[in-house]
């Protein structure tokens, strides 16, 4: 503050030693132990002491957290902290990835998601999945949004389909945009059009859930605003996860956020009191930008 | 000021982020030593019927205006570059709300001193300087303790303050009585009893405005609002 005037009132320099008495203070991670309230009333997901290893890598720790009916909860945490592979279990993302091994118990609606007579494909229509990079298929605007509705039979006839993919595009914002050019390749959109069109394409199957995975990291502010507004809406009728490396998407969209550091899932908290005073000193070292 | 790794603000990967932060700390409690100094001369200049050190508060009160300008703006400045969150957050937030206390304060140093002017002026004999004195000193070393409490971030010397004001405030009911037997014995006494205790009323308040940033320091080290709360509500939340 270099306007200031320094030499007015030297006194302030002069006072005593830093006492800092101040919370958080506990910096030690005990395994399987998560601060705050990693448990929900009403859970979509009930993940209990879940453990993922790459072969000899243990990337999650004995994970146990609730995930609620319509709630939006924030995956945070550095870079390798295990969130996106923990986002990965949640619909078998993993399976096919050879040397993954997956323990603990994991289920949605009180049914475990790893039973090996479960049908994948229709776990994968419930459970829905945007990406860090908007991925269409190189087809229109139109057969992006319909395949999956074809594969899983949910239409009928040409007239329902149109309106699946109407209803779709509307919830993802897009059908203004796009309603005239559904015909054209989805590849030649903006980006942030993609994403949306991504979105559209996951809720086009009727989830129950969407999981995102840094979905606005390659968009610029504007497509991340209607991005975000488009959680908020989508909020009252799916139950979202979203792993973001933005602190303030995180705080402005979840209802609760989750912090992980090196495969333990550190503390879960509403997101106002973890972005205004957390209770573990390692989540409030990361959102205040002490380590990275 | 510590150096600035030992500062729980100055541990950023950012390290502009830490001179920012460090810096506000540095203006407020600057600003605070000011507005000390202002309160305490305004006193002496009451006491000693020192006209020409009146004055000189009654001009320096711009200089806490300005201080307060500047604050403000580094501060929303730090709000839209950092997006500051928990502790850093609350240190924001924090600061503010309580430069807003101590202009506030500048300006009762301010009504102090121009009441210091006229009664100097008048140049009648004094009455209730005592009480004044007493009352000025007891505030005075509550303001000091909370901005101590903000420079060492501890939330027991703010509670400590916060428990302080209940003292003050029987304080002044005393001081005004004895002023009203003044009054009623002579009514001659009455403009100028009056006076005093506007003067009385202003330290009062300055009393008031320590305790604010005692609250907003206990918020800060806690997370915790403790304003509008009984003292024991706040005890709780210093004792956790």
């Amino acid at each position: 503050m270099n306007t200031m005037n320094p030499g007015i009132a030297a006194k302030a320099d002069t006072r005593g030693e830093v006492v800092v008495n101040e919370k958080p203070e506990d910096t030690v991670i005990e395994e399987g132990k998560t601060v705050g309230k990693p448990f929900a009333k009403d859970p979509k997901f009930k993940l209990r002491n879940v453990d993922v290893s790459y072969g000899a890598d243990r990337a999650i720790k004995n994970i146990s957290l609730d995930i609620g009916r319509n709630e939006v909860i924030a995956f945070i945490g550095p870079s390798g902290c295990g969130k996106s592979t923990f986002l990965r279990c949640l619909n078998r993302m993993n399976d096919s990835i050879d040397i993954c091994r997956i323990k603990g118990s994991l289920e949605l609606d009180d049914q475990n998601i790893y039973d090996p007579k479960r049908d994948v494909v229709e776990l994968r229509a419930r459970v829905g999945m945007v990406f860090q990079k908007p991925n269409p298929f190189p087809k229109s605007i139109y057969d992006n949004v319909a395949y999956g509705p074809r594969i899983h039979g949910l239409a009928n006839r040409k007239s329902e389909l149109d309106d699946i993919v109407e209803n779709s595009l509307r919830k993802a914002g897009l059908w203004n945009e796009a309603k005239d050019r559904l015909d054209a390749t989805a590849t030649g959109m903006s980006g942030g059009q993609q994403q949306r069109l991504c979105i559209a394409r996951a809720i086009a199957v009727s989830p129950e859930v969407i999981l995102m995975d840094e979905p606005c990291s390659a968009l610029d502010p504007i497509a991340t605003a209607r991005v975000e507004e488009l959680i908020a809406e989508m909020s009252e009728s799916y139950t979202i996860v979203i792993v973001t490396h933005s602190m303030q998407q995180a705080a402005r969209v979840s209802h609760r956020t989750a912090y992980f550091h090196l495969g333990h899932l550190v503390e879960v908290n509403e997101t106002d009191k973890v972005f205004t005073s957390p209770e573990h000193q390692l989540t409030e070292s990361y959102i205040t930008g002490r380590f990275g | 000021m510590p150096d600035k790794k030992d500062d729980v603000y100055g541990d950023h990967i950012s390290n502009k982020f830490n001179d920012e932060l460090l810096a506000l700390k540095k203006a407020f409690l600057e600003m605070g030593g000011l507005v000390e100094s202002q309160v305490d001369r305004a006193i002496t200049a009451l006491v000693d019927n020192d006209g020409h050190m009146a004055d000189e508060v009654r001009t320096t009160d711009k200089k806490v205006d300005q201080m307060e300008i500047e604050l403000d703006e580094e501060a929303t400045l730090i709000l839209a570059r950092r997006q500051p969150t928990a502790r850093d957050l609350r240190l924001v937030v924090a600061v503010i709300k309580m430069v807003s206390d101590l202009e506030r304060v500048g300006d009762e140093a301010k009504k102090i001193a121009k009441s210091a002017i006229k009664l100097s002026e008048e140049g009648q004999a004094p009455c209730g300087y005592v009480e004044v004195r007493h009352i000025g000193n007891h505030v005075l070393s509550m303001l000091r303790d909370a901005l101590d409490a903000f420079a060492r971030l501890d939330s027991e010397q703010a509670l400590r303050i916060m428990k302080e004001d209940k003292r003050v405030d029987e304080e002044y009911q005393v001081a005004t009585r004895s002023l009203l037997t003044f009054m009623m014995e002579d009514t001659r006494n009455i403009s100028r009893c009056m006076s005093v205790m506007w003067i009385l009323r202003a330290l009062e308040r300055v009393g008031d405005h320590a305790c604010n940033i005692a609250e907003n320091v206990i918020f800060m080290v806690k997370g915790e609002d403790v304003r509008h709360t009984p003292v024991e509500e706040a005890e709780k939340v210093v004792g956790r």
